[in-house]
């Protein structure tokens, strides 16, 4: 447990900078590579977490424990989202029986 | 003493009342039936003019000289502080009994006169406006209140001239009153914003406070006043922007009595009699009022002379009274302008309702040469009438001649120059006056018809009208009469008078027996001519003289306005419209707005409702305001 | 340490991007798991403990089943969703490599972090945790059972028959 808690005095901020930012793009990429829109919510999760990743390392070196705190809040906006977005789907499978992004041009009307 | 400051506190009561008036008739216009309206309009102004006999003995007996009741604050930013207060002293005090006096009965004649008129409930409406308006403006205890009374008057004056809308000479009539005023207005308010910038206050107890720091004749105070002065102009209607109250006879008759005659167009006077202390250290404001007033008096004296129309003749000679007040406010007499002001009210306002139960009686017919006769068939008004005329006049005991007097005595004491020619106003006063009662109730009847007596509504207020008229003047009777001129007195804690210069006792009783004399003269001259002689004045355009001429078209000075402000705007407008509006201003709005639009069709393929395409423009979006935070 | 660091990143990464490829709804959601998974092994090395718990509880325990449940219960597995034109697929990779690289530039200009309290290796424990949820964000903490409120009236208007 010692050995743990002392870990990240060995790896650099920026690792975990570099990691996050990684992580972000690849959502980033998936919410304009797919058309599935299930695919879509779930790369805005892998968005969210990269975020909370970032919130935790800061919170960790500076050894405050607000940054925690706001990875809850992150992940009450989250499960709020995915409550909304979800249920977006299905009526958007029970109206016009599919979940393809491209198929939803008639919003603008 | 103890109690006034609770009482003094229902102060707002007297506004309010005309005020509640005008919603409810005017929010209800289409409910109330018959005379429903007409009496509420006039227990309103009843109300409020029971409400001001209240606060004057609350008043006087106080001990008190004025009160300023604060109702709320109501522009405060930084150091400006202007709250919507009243302030009770015996000048508004005298303005608020006249124009709730005077003012419920010529609302009690108006259920009369306006009977079976189809918007007779907008009539009452507007004419309670008018009140609660004129009671802001005497009321205000700064020059911002007075100044939205004064704005509200002149409204109430544009709705009620345009009263009836469907003949366009009326309407034409209400814009010209409306923008005469506008130029005077203009005045006003620079005015008032120079008085600001001047002493960092527009409440008058301050005002008044610090100009005694100013020396008279201090440039600064001269430009105030002067600018006020344009105010008073448009709205008292004297030389040269008094052309619009002769044609707002346009309106219904009560309208002209109560608006044009006894309350709104001496709203310029009380103006400046509360300015007093101001004007009284501009001695170059005062001589320009004087010359203002006296040239007004006469002109519109002279002009009366030729009018056949008969609510034409009493515009005139209202302006011409007004050009008296004038004289009396530039020989610094204040408190004689408001006594002559109040004794004005009531006659002119008797004379007005008069010529409004003649008109009732003849069925809209106005012209004077077409009445005669009508002493037998309205008896009561013809005795009204008469009492109006002897009062204006200035026939003794009646209350014109006291106040007349007293302003001619007060234009000896200055010059003698200036008492020969306000005596001879007095005198064309005295003969229009009687040419009018002439050819109005003597002789033959000229036309065929019926003519009857009006009702009793319009009559009651006639007779009181009459008995203030002749009696009026008891209220300042002058020390060689042995009375102690109470209202001078009364109005002395209010406005700051000049040092009168007393005058002896016998060159005033020679004065008076110079003006009797040539009074009587003239009436006697009048007798002869339209009476004995029964002249009927000629049809117009037969006069052959060009003096009548110029006389009966009112010295072209409507024409000269027209060629002199009209026609140059008419052509700079036109230039304007068909030189710049035309060839730059329209095509440049019309290529603003069809550019925007082909810009519109060009981006709106865009908006296909992709949703991929909107994510793509997002994250471009992002990225650029990044890369630019990076390179900035 | 640093070698289990650099073990869960890879399998982090990997997993993110197989979520993005894979084919099958239903396998993006397990590539997913496993990510949080991944990430939850981070939380312990960065001493949120609780966190880690509660990641694992909420979102693999939660919002993935809820996904599953609809993937599942819309039969989307079988369902052929096109793919989007090559010329977007590739743009789409070519932006989420920019925007990479642009926010690594971005990470270059910043200025280097001094810690800001003395290390301490009790800050993801649920009493330090809780304390400060409690003592600091304490009204934003009961805003969000607001946010969720309205959250689930949207989400049962939505799955209403006749909306």
């Amino acid at each position: 447990m010692k050995e743990i808690s002392s870990a990240i005095q060995l790896i650099p901020l920026e690792h975990y900078i570099f990691l996050s930012v990684a992580l972000f793009c690849i959502g980033l990429m998936g919410v304009l590579f797919r058309r599935n829109t299930i695919i879509m919510l779930m790369c805005i999760e892998l968005m969210f977490n990269s975020v909370t990743l970032l919130c935790t390392a800061f919170s960790a070196y500076h050894s405050d424990p607000a940054g925690q705190v706001f990875v809850f809040f992150i992940m009450i906006v989250a499960a709020a989202e995915v409550a909304v977005g979800l249920s977006m789907v299905v009526m958007m499978k029970r109206n016009i029986d599919s979940v393809d992004i491209n198929l939803l041009n008639r919003l603008k009307w | 003493m103890v109690g006034l400051i609770p009482i003094i506190n229902i102060v707002w009561l007297i506004p309010a009342f005309p005020l509640l008036g005008f919603l409810i008739t005017g929010s209800a216009y289409k409910r109330l039936k018959h005379r429903q309206a007409g009496i509420i309009a006039s227990a309103m102004v009843f109300f409020s003019f029971i409400a001001s006999v209240v606060l004057y003995f609350v008043l006087r007996s106080s001990g008190q000289e004025s009160a300023t009741v604060t109702l709320f604050d109501w522009i405060a930013i930084y150091n400006m502080n202007i709250p919507f207060a009243f302030l009770i002293d015996h000048l508004s005090l005298t303005m608020m009994l006249i124009i709730t006096g005077v003012g419920f009965l010529i609302h009690l004649y108006s259920i009369g006169y306006m009977s079976g008129d189809e918007r007779v409930n907008s009539f009452f409406a507007q004419m309670n406006l008018f009140t609660f308006s004129m009671l802001l403006l005497v009321m205000g205890a700064n020059y911002l209140v007075l100044f939205i009374g004064w704005e509200g008057v002149g409204l109430c004056s544009y709705l009620l001239i345009g009263f009836w809308f469907k003949n366009p000479m009326n309407n034409y009539a209400a814009r010209k009153a409306f923008v005469m005023n506008r130029i005077g207005d203009l005045g006003f308010i620079l005015g008032i914003i120079l008085l600001f910038f001047t002493f960092k206050s527009v409440s008058f107890s301050e005002v008044f406070s610090q100009a005694s720091a100013f020396q008279s004749g201090a440039p600064v105070i001269t430009m105030i006043t002067l600018l006020l002065l344009v105010g008073a102009v448009g709205k008292s209607a004297q030389i040269p922007l008094f052309t619009w109250l002769p044609d707002a006879m346009a309106g219904p008759t009560p309208v002209s009595a109560l608006i044009h005659a006894a309350t709104m167009v001496t709203a310029g006077v009380y103006m400046i009699a509360r300015s007093s202390i101001l004007y009284n250290l501009a001695p170059i404001t005062l001589n320009v009022i004087i010359i203002l007033g006296l040239a007004t008096a006469i002109l519109a004296a002279v002009i009366a002379l030729r009018q056949n129309d008969i609510k034409k003749v009493l515009a005139y000679s209202t302006v011409s009274q007004l050009g008296y007040m004038f004289l009396a406010l530039g020989l610094g007499a204040y408190s004689t302008a408001i006594f002559h002001l109040t004794t004005h009210a009531f006659f002119k306002a008797l004379l007005f309702l008069g010529a409004g139960s003649v008109i009732h009686a003849m069925g809209g017919e106005q012209d004077i040469r077409k009445m005669g006769g009508l002493s037998k068939t309205m008896p009561v008004t013809y005795v009204t009438f008469f009492a109006g005329t002897l009062a204006i006049s200035g026939i003794p005991p009646f209350s014109g001649f006291f106040s007349k007097d007293l302003i001619l005595s007060k234009a000896f004491e200055h010059s003698v120059l200036l008492y020969i020619v306000a005596l001879v106003g007095a005198l064309l006063t005295c003969f229009y006056m009687f040419r009018l009662l002439y050819l109005v109730f003597f002789g033959e009847q000229r036309l065929p018809g019926h003519p009857h007596e009006s009702p009793r509504v319009m009559t009651i207020p006639l007779v009181i009208l009459s008995i203030l008229a002749a009696f009026g003047g008891v209220l300042n009777i002058p020390s060689f009469l042995g009375g102690n001129s109470n209202f001078s007195n009364f109005l002395q804690s209010s406005v700051i008078s000049k040092a009168p210069e007393e005058i002896s006792h016998s060159t005033e009783i020679g004065l008076i027996l110079t003006s009797l004399v040539l009074l009587s003269l003239v009436i006697l001259l009048a007798y002869r001519t339209y009476v004995r002689k029964a002249l009927v004045p000629a049809e117009e355009g037969k006069s052959i003289f060009f003096f009548n001429r110029l006389i009966e078209r009112k010295f072209y000075i409507d024409e000269i306005y027209t060629e002199v402000f009209e026609k140059p705007f008419g052509f700079l407008s036109d230039f304007l419209f068909s030189k710049v509006e035309n060839t730059v201003l329209d095509p440049a709005v019309d290529g603003i707005g069809s550019a925007t639009s082909g810009f519109g069709t060009l981006v709106r393929r865009i908006q296909r409702g992709n949703i991929s395409f909107y994510l793509f423009a997002m994250v471009a979006g992002i990225l650029l305001f990044i890369i630019f935070i990076l390179i900035v | 340490m640093i070698f289990l660091f650099y073990m869960l990143s890879a399998i982090m990464i990997i997993s993110a991007l197989l979520v993005v490829f894979s084919k099958n709804p239903v396998n993006s959601v397990i590539y997913l798991i496993v990510c949080f998974l991944a990430m939850a092994g981070h939380y312990i090395l960065l001493n949120a403990q609780f966190l880690a718990v509660v990641h694992i509880i909420v979102y693999t325990g939660a919002i993935m089943v809820l996904f599953l449940f609809v993937i599942m219960l819309l039969n989307l597995n079988k369902a052929i969703i096109p793919q989007k034109s090559r010329v977007t697929r590739i743009s789409a990779v070519i932006t989420g490599g920019i925007f990479f690289l642009v926010l690594l530039a971005a990470t270059r200009q910043t200025f280097e972090i001094h810690a800001r309290y003395p290390f301490r290796g009790d800050i993801g424990l649920v009493s330090e945790v809780g304390n400060t949820l409690f003592h600091e964000f304490l009204l934003p903490f009961e805003m969000s059972s607001v946010l969720f409120i309205s959250a689930m009236v949207g989400a049962i208007m939505f799955g209403k028959k006749d909306a």
